[in-house]
């Protein structure tokens, strides 16, 4: 495998493990999180900064910038996810501009807006690989739980859902927590592929591109966000040639998918084995009254 | 002691008075009714008992417990459970998980299991589904329990409601207008369910109604209810001859 296409498939994992909390956020729990690009900034600050000036082993280093960005998903959590409405998006919003800010301006800690130069380039593909199996297991697992159940059921009706005993306040902020985990793996993994970070990384062009894979996918399919990641980050670099056309064409795809299906590629649909054969039973049924007629 | 003791409860919204005054007290395992022209305020006193809204004044207990002003989770979790006006399923959920929802105090599994397969969690789902079977057989749904409940047809999803309200066990059963749309069938269907229910389960069961012959047919205690203020309250028979209930729903004869 040559190490262009290795670096996007790293590219890809990357994305996908941001865009599977988002999925669980966004899709299952119904909370729109604009700014996701913020989250990853967190963790990937955090576990540059660790590992370039303190000499911290990676592994340590990705877990504190995990912890950082969960840090930060209780400081706009806590205040924004009881009200109801829009609020919790637009703190989102600003959380991410905010810190993009912050870090422009702390310049001696982050290097403003030049950036951290020289992170060692720990991740590999098949630890990128390894962390989405793990990431995409513990989220298909949630999403089927009682737990789960009790996020969708928030989305669907959240009046419904508390009056039935569910504190959506809480499960609202468990999900906002686990995708700020996510979100802060997947910026130290990507601080230490591409051994350079800078703040226009993380800008709300990086937030658009997250939450577009999670509504391209489809909101409520993990199987859809799986599909996203992969079509979405390699697609601009397949067009690569047709240079400058290459964004409007994503740009298209991505309007066209609302125009034809509004619900993403998979809408609800996931893969798994029963689902499998279901889809086989359906293409199967169709032959029946064919061979009937022969007879 | 009552079951719910609602004293002197105000709500006002702005310039308006919804819930004037309102007290009302209902004892342990009995039948009660409210009814009232429309915009009478009878919804806003169940969003006022379930903590959707905090009453402007007064006071409400449960079991002797102060509910004011806790969260409607808190209020659910103490054992009154409801059902809406114009229903709230959850439309993409299965008619199975709407219920098995609702049972969700019956597993135990934390938020830790919910990442990763365990024993116990497998156990705790399992009863989980046989608790939301029993309840799709009582209301007689689990020919559909796979189907999405937005796919229902009107009268199943009232159904599947009062099956939600049921999982978690409730003390106290408010029934926001649960005839509203049945035809007459329906509607003797719904009034033996609600008979049933109230038997088998022991429960208090406070009812919001248009439709007299459910009212008059289930309820043993009946409220009246016109711009917000309590005008009568009675047997059946006493509110069919009262002559303020008739002057609030016909309007006083003209001498």
């Amino acid at each position: 495998m040559s190490e262009y296409v290795m670096g996007i498939l790293i590219l890809v994992c990357v994305n996908l493990i941001a865009v599977l909390g988002l999925s669980l956020l966004t899709g299952f729990t119904g909370q729109f999180n604009f700014g996701q690009a913020g989250f990853m900034a967190v963790g990937a600050y955090t576990a540059a900064i660790l590992t370039t000036r303190a000499d911290v082993p990676f592994v340590l280093a990705l877990l504190a910038g995990m912890l950082a960005s969960g840090l930060a998903s209780f400081i706009i959590g806590i205040p924004t996810l009881r009200l109801k409405g829009d609020y919790f998006a637009i703190a989102t919003l600003g959380f991410a501009e905010a810190v993009r800010l912050l870090v422009e301006n702390l310049e001696k800690i982050t290097g403003g807006s030049r950036g951290i130069p020289r992170i060692p380039t720990y991740t590999t593909l098949p630890l990128a690989i390894g962390m989405v199996i793990i990431s995409l297991a513990l989220v298909a697992f949630y999403v089927n739980s009682r737990h789960g159940r009790n996020c969708i059921a928030i989305r669907e009706d959240e009046l419904a859902a508390e009056s039935i005993g569910i504190n959506s306040f809480y499960y609202k902020q468990v999900s906002f927590f686990i995708n700020a985990l996510l979100a802060g793996l997947s910026g130290g993994l990507l601080a230490h592929y591409v051994g350079f970070i800078q703040p226009s990384m993380f800008g709300m062009i990086k937030s658009t591109e997250l939450i577009v894979m999670v509504i391209f996918g489809g909101m409520q399919s993990l199987t859809g966000a799986v599909f996203a990641a992969l079509l979405l980050t390699s697609l601009p670099e397949v067009l690569r040639a047709a240079n400058a056309w290459r964004l409007v064409a994503f740009g298209a795809l991505v309007v066209l998918i609302m125009v034809v299906r509004p619900e993403g590629v998979m809408g609800t649909w996931e893969l798994s084995i029963g689902n499998l054969k279901n889809a086989w039973k359906k293409i199967t049924a169709r032959k029946i009254p064919a061979a009937a007629v022969e007879r | 002691m009552a079951l719910l003791d609602i004293q002197n409860v105000t709500k006002r919204f702005g310039g308006v008075v919804a819930v004037d005054t309102f007290s009302h007290e209902l004892e342990q395992g009995k039948l009660y009714a409210v009814i009232g022209p429309n915009g009478a305020g009878k919804t806003t006193i169940f969003n006022l008992i379930t903590g959707i809204y905090t009453p402007t004044e007064g006071k409400i207990t449960f079991n002797g417990e102060n509910i004011l002003g806790l969260r409607p989770h808190k209020i659910a979790q103490m054992g009154i459970a409801r059902t809406f006006q114009n229903i709230r399923l959850f439309p993409m959920l299965s008619v199975l998980d709407n219920v098995r929802t609702a049972c969700h105090k019956y597993a135990q599994y934390s938020i830790l299991e919910g990442l990763i397969p365990t024993p116990r969690r497998f156990r705790n789902e399992k009863v989980l589904t046989e608790r939301a079977w029993k309840l799709l057989e009582l209301v007689d749904l689990t020919d559909r329990a796979g189907e999405r409940s937005k796919n229902l047809p009107y009268g199943h999803q009232r159904r599947l409601e009062i099956a939600r309200a049921l999982a978690q066990e409730p003390k106290l059963l408010l029934l926001d207008e649960p005839a509203a749309g049945m035809n007459p069938d329906e509607t003797q269907g719904l009034m033996d369910f609600i008979e049933r229910i109230h038997e088998t389960f022991n429960l208090t069961i406070l009812l919001i109604e248009h439709h007299m012959e459910v009212v008059m047919g289930l309820a043993e205690d009946i409220a009246v209810l016109n711009f917000g203020r309590t005008i009568a309250r009675g047997t059946p028979e006493q509110i069919q001859v009262n002559p303020v209930v008739i002057e609030a729903y016909l309007g006083s004869e003209e001498n």
